[in-house]
């Protein structure tokens, strides 16, 4: 299969899960649930395990983790990020209570718009380009994505983590603080 | 929008920041970045980036197979109120100019406080956090100094309030200084206002003259 119809199926696939999600925000839609959950759930349990649950403990964090995406579904901003950085955030803060039994603080949250929809162009733009960000970091040499995997499994100190990564995040942050700058606008 | 947001100058590393989104940070370090990014916007949205490429190792990593009633379980659970959740933050006002999740450590604004004299005008309260790095505000009066000290790890300072001046530069409202093993400084309030930082280190600091390192057990800095 040639790149350009992969790109095109991901994107696709992608925006089906901004869909799904808005479906369970609104209808509380378990159709919608169970298609992120065959996709999602098993993913973050391979997620939770290497960063060294056994498989007992991943499996109760994994429905822990699809269950909070039911439950914030209303918190979800596709302008910001994909389904999968959102269920990323949400199983990194649940590895950390379960696994670390440490606080882990976070920003305040930014006030909310008055759009209850967010612009559909800005949506497909930020799905895209956070693909192509997970393009490069699977066509990064071994020994660069290896480092950058051990960071985020957990086997790497802040100390042993290099200041420049390499990874290409200037087009994703742009497109990020458009979104929050946009957000900032609204609340005026 | 933050009045910090357009004068700050000094940011998080790509290193801190890239920790703090894998969630491996010692509490006292996220605290302050989580200060520093409830500050500043540019940070939110570098932070936002590399939460994307948490995602993408989500996305690209091994699946496990789940439990063949996990899916079943995980609707029980929601249907039975679901998992225990951390509150969500929720955008508030600034007291005192601390932001948010420094509100939360403190219990309140600067008058909620517990300072301790630490000598020569300067002022300290520590956070309560987890042992493996130390969390303290800092009070240091306008124009004075911070002993002269070099960090046997990494020291990171947010300025809330004042501004300091040390070898390296000078650091206003919102602004982060990361020190590590190599930068021995003495940092120096601003003539014009008292300063109040946030600071936190992951190893005791090391005074280059002799009274504050006998003072060391005693204060915990």
């Amino acid at each position: 299969m040639d790149v350009t119809s992969t790109n095109e199926r991901r994107e696709t696939e992608n925006e089906d899960w901004v869909a799904c999600i808005a479906l369970i925000r609104d209808d509380r839609d378990e159709q919608a649930f169970a298609r992120l959950f065959a996709h999602f759930a098993p993913r973050v349990k391979g997620f939770l395990m290497r960063s060294g649950s056994d498989t007992t403990q991943a499996e109760e964090c994994t429905q822990e983790v699809m269950a909070t995406l039911w439950q914030k579904a209303h918190l979800f901003d596709p302008t910001r990020a994909t389904a999968a950085t959102w269920i990323f955030t949400i199983a990194r803060n649940r590895k950390i209570d379960a696994l670390r039994r440490q606080k882990r603080p976070e920003p305040e949250d930014l006030p909310w718009g008055h759009e209850p929809e967010p612009d559909q162009a800005d949506v497909l733009v930020l799905q895209q380009e956070s693909h192509q960000l997970g393009e490069a970091i699977a066509a990064l040499p071994d020994k660069q994505r290896v480092l950058i995997e051990k960071a985020y499994f957990g086997d790497l100190s802040h100390s042993e983590i290099a200041d420049q990564t390499g990874l290409p995040l200037g087009t994703i942050k742009s497109r990020i603080r458009l979104a929050l700058d946009r957000l900032r606008h609204e609340m005026k | 929008m933050t009045d910090t947001a357009n004068t700050i100058k000094h940011h998080v590393t790509d290193a801190l920041l890239m920790a703090y989104s894998a969630g491996t940070l010692p509490e006292a370090f996220s605290l302050t970045i989580a200060a520093h990014v409830s500050m500043c916007d540019d940070c939110r949205a570098r932070l936002g980036a590399f939460d994307t490429v948490g995602g993408a190792l989500i996305e690209q990593g091994a699946a496990e197979d789940v439990a063949s009633d996990s899916l079943a379980a995980t609707m029980a659970l929601i249907r039975a109120g679901g998992p225990k959740e951390r509150p969500t933050p929720k955008p508030r006002p600034r007291v005192d100019g601390l932001p948010g999740p420094l509100q939360d450590y403190i219990g309140g604004g600067l008058d909620k406080v517990r300072w301790r004299h630490v000598g020569m005008g300067v002022k300290q309260a520590i956070l309560p956090t987890s042992r493996d790095a130390t969390a303290r505000l800092l009070f240091i009066p306008a124009g004075a100094a911070v002993p002269d000290h070099g960090h046997g790890g990494t020291e990171l300072t947010l300025v809330l309030q004042g501004a300091f001046v040390d070898e390296v530069d000078h650091f206003g409202p919102g602004d982060l200084e990361v020190a590590n093993e190599d930068l021995d400084h003495t940092p120096i309030a601003d003539i014009g206002a008292d300063c109040i930082c946030l600071a936190a280190t992951d190893a005791p600091l090391r005074f280059r003259s002799m009274i504050p390192r006998l003072a060391q057990p005693f204060l915990r800095i």
